[in-house]
């Protein structure tokens, strides 16, 4: 195969993961990898890179329409940004020593746990609490326009979320993925951030915290122009596309069957590693 | 300061995101239609990992190649673009946080923004 038909084949591959991914919330960047190394051999060293780029591609394209709405908060999200940014560079120098094979099993452990969260997702309102000791001396208490009006919230758990971004922080360094799944459950879970806010926010900070792993992997040489120009090109439009036809979608059956195809690349992802052929 | 208020920098952090994103996209698009043009017919090299050439994987190298207009580099010209737009983004919230008064977060930011350099600068 020449670079062409290559080219268009992992384009069209890379389309239908953003638009699956924007369509479901699950984020494509977390198949890009599986994808480029079990259907086409590429080694994934290359293919963490080009997926980086696409994670900052999509997320950016994504946090200029939410930080427009008001969703996104900012003091939250630059607060934790020096987490995930450390957690980046960290889950970089890790990786850059490991072998290949850990991080496919590291990679299909993540995958299937993103797959066993998109199954057991619920909303919640939370009630109005009382900030914690931090979120009051960060001031990071915020509002967000909802059906019915302004909804104010307070901010708990912030060591606990900090110490859980910097874990999301290492995993994307380490594989190339904007680890949304993580970043909403610290804020979600730990910092009882209402829904909208922890999701919006979380794909605000994914775009800083993937190019400060993109910095570390350009200069070891790993992201390849000829191989991250179709991924990227092809997960921003699908991601555009599946952000537009939202409404009307049968979003629940899609989420399901991609949860299942996630679920069985990493145990490809794991087998192939423990047998040494990634 | 009073003209500086949340809402205003918002909108304008999400013109700067969205401006960035589709400058780049542009650039690789071109570039990358140019390089399938004049490469496409080879065997693509990216299967086995040999690293990229040096001077595609550091700042100024990777200028002068988009400069002398080879198209490896142009499109790794826009991949930078990209990867510069979270990194300006950051930038401005250093100003915003500096033009509202509040060091905490001018503090904050720029603890991100030293991060993001260092990774960038590489060694």
């Amino acid at each position: 195969m020449n670079t062409i038909e290559l080219s268009l084949i992992i384009a069209a591959g890379s389309l239908l993961a953003g638009f699956l991914g924007a369509l479901t919330g699950l984020g494509g960047g977390v198949v890009i990898v599986p994808m480029l190394t079990l259907a086409f051999g590429i080694d994934i060293r290359y293919a963490i890179g080009a997926s980086l780029i696409s994670v900052i591609a999509t997320s950016s394209g994504a946090a200029a329409a939410y930080v427009k709405e008001g969703y996104s908060n900012i003091r939250v999200g630059m607060f934790l940004e020096i987490a995930t940014t450390a957690g980046a560079l960290t889950g970089t120098a890790i990786a850059l020593h490991l072998p290949l094979r850990v991080i496919a099993v590291i990679f299909g452990v993540v995958l299937m746990y993103s797959a066993y969260l998109s199954w057991r997702q619920e909303d919640h309102a939370p009630a109005i609490q009382q900030p914690d000791r931090f979120a009051k001396l960060l001031r990071l208490h915020g509002a967000y326009p909802a059906a019915n009006g302004l909804q104010h919230y307070q901010v708990q758990g912030v060591p606990l979320g900090f110490g859980l971004m910097y874990l999301a922080g290492m995993l994307s360094g380490m594989l190339g993925i904007g680890s949304g799944a993580v970043k909403v459950l610290a804020m979600d879970k730990a910092m009882k951030l209402p829904f909208k806010v922890s999701t919006t926010t979380s794909n605000f900070m994914i775009g800083v915290t993937a190019a400060a792993s993109a910095g570390i992997y350009l200069n070891r040489g790993y992201i390849d122009p000829a191989l991250a120009m179709p991924v990227m090109l092809g997960v921003l439009a699908g991601s555009l596309a599946g952000a537009r036809v939202l409404a009307g979608a049968p979003v629940r059956t899609l989420r399901l069957i991609f949860s299942i195809v996630i679920a069985l690349l990493g145990v490809e992802m794991i087998f192939n590693g423990l047998k040494g052929r990634i | 300061m009073a003209g500086w208020t949340d809402q205003r920098v918002e909108n304008f952090m999400g013109n700067l995101l969205r401006i960035g994103v589709s400058a780049a996209a542009i650039v690789v698009l071109v570039s990358g239609g140019a390089y399938l043009v004049r490469h496409g017919q080879q065997p693509p090299g990216y299967r086995v990992f040999a690293g990229e050439p040096k001077e595609l994987t550091h700042v100024p190298g990777i200028v002068s190649e988009a400069l002398v207009l080879h198209s490896r580099g142009l499109i790794q010209f826009g991949l930078l673009m990209l990867i510069a737009t979270p990194v300006a983004r950051v930038v401005f919230s250093v100003i915003a946080f500096g033009m509202q008064r509040d060091w905490t977060y001018v503090a904050i930011t720029l603890i991100v923004l030293g991060l993001l350099c260092f990774s960038l600068a590489g060694r």
